[in-house]
């Protein structure tokens, strides 16, 4: 292969989102000791520019779509798809955490730099090519979501979610490094459309790639909190600050998705029968044990933890059809919760007060006399993630058993569909708390919605509408890109 | 854009406007509902006028696609089966608004806005002809019931509202199973296609998968009606539910179940449902009986009409698993005479509550004194719920039993038993609420009918008798459809095995 080290415009188009969003994030930390007293709400400003730009960005790179810097990173239809979610996850969380930050008095410049540079670490994810390119953008993306999972410095519980998370997840990449590392010492390549190729040309003994497989779903299955490897999840989510709790359940997730849908999609897929079982098993696992474990919090952070899991779950059922049409099933279901899930949060941001005091159930009592718009919004979000019709959750739900069911999963959809009527219940709880309870001390002195919080109600909130009433424009753009590589 | 779409319109642009007005117009909400209600019932009279008898499948016909891919139509129409139960949710919801006019003080705006949103979704669910926008509309209506139990209902409404809401999802989500199952054999939600693939032997099911549809299917409509040993969310859900609700509930929701398996269970799965049939008649005619002997001990009025409900929805049951066209037609039939006379039940029982704020029976006595048309219409609503002739129940379960003999004769002996049993429930009703000793408490809390109350009534006992004298103005429309789908049945077990013996031995060449 004759190296070429002077990297094409076109390359360089197709790396633009990175670019972009590396540069914001570097100009924020040159703006820091200018502007952090004064405007500390310009940091945000310009995170949503940098994103917005990002996401121009991602559709000029789509534009000149194919591989990049040879064949380190590929820009096709999927990678677009997922670029564009991380970014618009990104601009959500900005939008939540204005009113967070401000309530907490703390510094906002470092806030969104590492922020931006979390979402330039999944966009390179979900481009790459190369399981080393992959490692990398992981690593960029999570040290990012570790430090901001401990922001508080002072809060006791933002720093045990933050080592918590640190411990686990760099041993989940080491685990993914060790699957890697086999897989280069079985072919000598590490970009992913040249490994199916290789291992059977080479006729290599099954169990070791079966080894090298595992490590790999091991390492994964930590970022997206599958089961069994879901433990980490409650403890992060409820200790970590609620704006990037509600960021570490979607985008670094969405992007561990991506991913996992890309490698075992390309590089494993010849040997798919023999991981289809553990795929089937860790969503059944994350499914049941997310939506029960779910029945008994009361913690409002930690049940949307649990919920996490089972989301992930659902997710897993739709990788476990190895099909397109379980690639595109994902790929919506992650657009769709991604949106209902930041939806939630902001309420949750919304109602816990300075210091996140009210995290509790019943905090939301009344709710929907107090403040009905907020209520209103709450309920289509819940109502999505339940799964009820008109909203996004629902034919999220939908093409995901669509899915299954077409590829023969039968018992994996009617135990999955239980599930999501187990996960009605706790559901409902908020729903119940929120309506039919009278309002109690929190939602009486409940300050109004700030613009903030209510532009990250509402989007989501339109978003949820859409993708509910709609949903055939995304999914048609899913289902074009889910052939990997086009 | 034909009436039948106005129809569906109607109701869900008015959701959206009631959202927009200011929450304390509240009066001018109450009136806004009931125009857009009483508009909406309007129009589908237009639809009676326009529906032609004779004319075999649907009328009022919209095919346009919802989404493209997998493809998902905007598919409705109506035929005789659904045309009736139409009506029947568009002239309950005006009288529902009506009801709640005054006992509805508090989130008047949200009240009022999903009675609205209930009445989209009951008009969706009759007229969708698209297996997909029917489970859309199935769980549209969901939502609205189940906030109306948990806000405005009465002590345990929370935990009627939660149980309400988990057992029709944990029905329906198999439902929607057997649903995909369906697309993925035959590319296609389209109702009346997958029908012709079914009888053409394009789709082929084999035993187990017909059974496991069926089932599917079965259960979910089997709650929702609700079939002994599924009924227990029906009492909490009818108790705590406001009158409106309940009447609601009673009147149009129970009648999805049994809508669903007449026009999905026994054309879609003719074989199943007749080999499944005999255990079904058999829960059918023990909730008859079950339903009414517990009805008979309940000291709460509330609770005695919710048992009676499963009880009479046990005829439904029993009609629809003959098989026999006088079953069918007598059960389409009680599914409108039971929303006509359970609904008339519940307003009347939401008067007395009204006045004396108890719904137990011990808490009355002597009310006929204090006030006498009040009981009078009570009286009337009582026999027409017993079933006696002239008024409109007496018909319908005429028509049942006497197809259920056809088949069994003693059939109809067990569930004859229901008959009389009701006349004992009712009438000692009737008795200990009505007649004997006038206390001082009921005399003080007792005046008689108002103008509003008489225009709730008077609609519905209108009903009862129009429907037991003369029931050709209905059954006609009601039958056609019927001996379609018996036909449909019919037909298809016979092609069905053929069409598998062809495939056999196409394998085998």
């Amino acid at each position: 292969m004759p190296a070429n080290f002077t990297p094409s415009s076109d390359d360089l188009l197709r790396f633009a989102p990175e670019m972009i969003l590396s540069a914001a994030g570097t100009l924020l930390m040159v703006l820091d000791p200018f502007f952090a007293k004064k405007m500390p709400k310009l940091f945000g400003h310009l995170s949503i520019v940098a994103f917005i730009l990002a996401i121009f960005g991602a559709l000029g790179a789509n534009s000149v779509a194919g591989p990049a810097f040879s064949n380190l990173l590929i820009v096709d239809g999927f990678a677009t798809f997922f670029r564009i979610l991380v970014m618009i996850i990104g601009i959500l969380t900005v939008l939540l955490s204005y009113r967070y930050l401000d309530r907490e008095l703390s510094e906002t410049s470092e806030y969104h730099a590492l922020l931006l540079f979390s979402v330039v670490g999944q966009s390179l994810m979900v481009a790459s090519n190369d399981l080393i390119m992959i490692f990398i953008g992981l690593e960029i993306s999570s040290i990012a979501t570790y430090i901001l999972a401990g922001y508080l410095r002072d809060d006791k519980r933002n720093n045990e979610a933050a080592l918590k998370y640190f411990l686990l997840g760099s041993f989940a990449t080491g685990f993914l490094l060790y699957g890697v590392a086999i897989v280069y010492g079985l072919t000598g390549t590490t970009k992913l459309n040249e490994i199916p190729g290789l291992l059977a040309s080479q006729g290599t003994s099954p169990l070791v790639i079966g080894v090298a497989t595992a490590m790999i779903l091991v390492g994964l299955g930590f970022k997206i909190s599958g089961a069994p490897f879901q433990m980490w999840a409650p403890d992060v989510y409820q200790g970590a600050p609620a704006p990037v709790s509600a960021f570490m359940a979607t985008a670094p997730k969405a992007a561990a998705f991506a991913i996992l849908i890309r490698i075992f999609m390309t590089s494993f897929q010849p040997s798919a029968s023999g991981w289809e079982p553990f795929i089937w098993i860790s969503a059944l696992l994350s499914m049941t044990l997310g939506n029960f474990a779910a029945l008994t919090q009361n913690n409002l952070k930690r049940m949307l933890a649990y919920s996490s899991i089972a989301h992930a779950g659902y997710l897993l059922v739709a990788v476990a059809a190895r099909s397109e049409f379980g690639t595109a099933a994902a790929m919506f279901y992650l657009a769709a919760y991604a949106l209902m899930n930041i939806g939630a949060f902001a309420v949750v941001i919304h109602i816990s007060g300075k210091g996140e005091r009210h995290l509790r159930i019943e905090d939301l009592a009344g709710l929907g006399q107090k403040q009905p718009v907020t209520a209103a919004l709450l309920t289509i979000f819940l109502l999505s993630l339940i799964g009820v019709p008109l909203t996004g959750g629902f034919f999220g739900k939908f093409y995901i058993f669509h899915a299954a069911l077409k590829s023969n999963l039968v018992w994996l959809s009617v135990l999955g569909l239980l599930n999501s009527a187990v996960a009605a219940y706790y559901y409902l709880r908020l729903l119940v708390v929120m309506y039919m309870h009278e309002p109690g001390d929190v939602t009486r002195s409940l300050e109004p919605l700030t613009p903030g919080l209510g532009a990250a109600l509402v989007l989501p909130a339109i978003g949820t509408f859409f993708l509910g009433v709609m949903p055939g424009v995304v999914l048609t753009f899913a289902r074009n890109s889910s052939l990997l590589g086009k | 854009m034909n009436l039948l779409d106005l129809l569906i319109a109607i109701p869900a642009i008015g959701f959206l406007i009631v959202l927009l007005i200011p929450r304390p117009m509240e009066n001018f909400i109450r009136l806004f509902t009931l125009g857009f209600s009483l508009l909406t019932f309007v129009v589908s009279l237009g639809m009676v006028v326009g529906f032609q008898n004779g004319q075999a499948g649907q009328q009022f016909v919209t095919n346009v696609v919802w989404i493209q891919n997998p493809e998902i139509h905007y598919h409705v129409g109506i035929d005789g089966l659904s045309l009736w139960l139409i009506i029947l949710s568009t002239f309950l919801t005006p009288i529902a608004i009506l009801l709640s006019w005054n006992s509805i003080k508090e989130r008047v705006k949200e009240y009022f806005a999903l009675l609205l949103l209930l009445e989209f979704g009951l008009v969706g669910v009759f007229a969708a002809w698209d297996l997909f926008l029917f489970y859309v509309f199935w769980e549209v209506v969901l939502v609205p019931m189940y906030f109306m139990i948990g806000i405005w209902g009465h002590d345990r409404r929370i935990y009627a509202a939660v149980k309400f809401f988990l057992y029709t999802m944990a029905g329906s989500v198999l439902m929607l199973a057997g649903i995909i199952f369906l697309y993925l054999q035959g590319g296609t939600f389209d109702y009346a296609s997958i029908l012709d693939q079914l009888s053409s032997g394009k789709i082929v099911l084999n035993h187990l998968q017909e059974t496991l549809l069926f089932l599917a299917f079965f259960l979910a409509f089997a709650i929702k009606v609700p079939l002994f040993p599924l009924h227990t969310w029906l009492p909490d859900a009818h108790v705590e539910a406001p009158t409106a609700g309940s009447l609601m509930l009673a009147s149009v929701m129970l009648k999805m179940g049994t809508y669903g398996l007449v026009r999905f269970c026994l054309p879609m799965f003719p074989t199943a449902a007749r080999e499944n049939a005999p255990w079904i008649v058999i829960l059918a005619i023990i909730g008859i009986v079950y339903g009414a002997l517990v009805a008979m001990v309940q000291p709460n009025m509330k609770k005695l009409v919710a048992y009676s409900s499963v009880s009479h929805l046990g005829f439904v049951v029993l009609g629809i698993f003959s098989f026999t066209q006088m079953g069918l037609d007598g059960a389409v039939y009680q599914m409108l005479n039971h929303g006509i006379s359970t609904g008339a039940l519940f307003l009347l029982v939401g008067f007395l509550y009204e006045r004396r704020h108890s719904l137990e029976i011990a808490d009355y006595g002597g009310v006929a004194t204090a006030a006498p048309w009040l009981s009078t219409l009570f009286l009337i609503t009582t026999l027409a719920s017993i079933g006696l002739p002239t008024l409109n129940n007496f018909i319908g379960e005429f028509l049942v039993l006497q197809g259920a003999a056809q088949v069994h004769f003693s059939w109809s002996i067990f569930a004859s038993l229901g008959v009389i049993l009701s006349a004992c429930y009712m009438l000692w009703m009737y008795q200990r609420v009505f007649f004997g000793e006038l206390s001082d408490e009921v005399r003080h809390h007792m005046p008689e009918l108002n103008a509003r109350e008489w225009a709730c009534a008077i609609p519905l006992v209108v009903m009862m008798v129009w429907m037991g004298m003369y029931s050709q103005s209905f059954l006609p429309a009601v039958s056609e459809t019927n001996a379609k789908i018996l036909d449909q049945g019919k037909m298809t077990a016979p092609v069905r095995a053929m069409a598998q013996v062809n495939g056999g031995n196409a394998n085998a060449r």
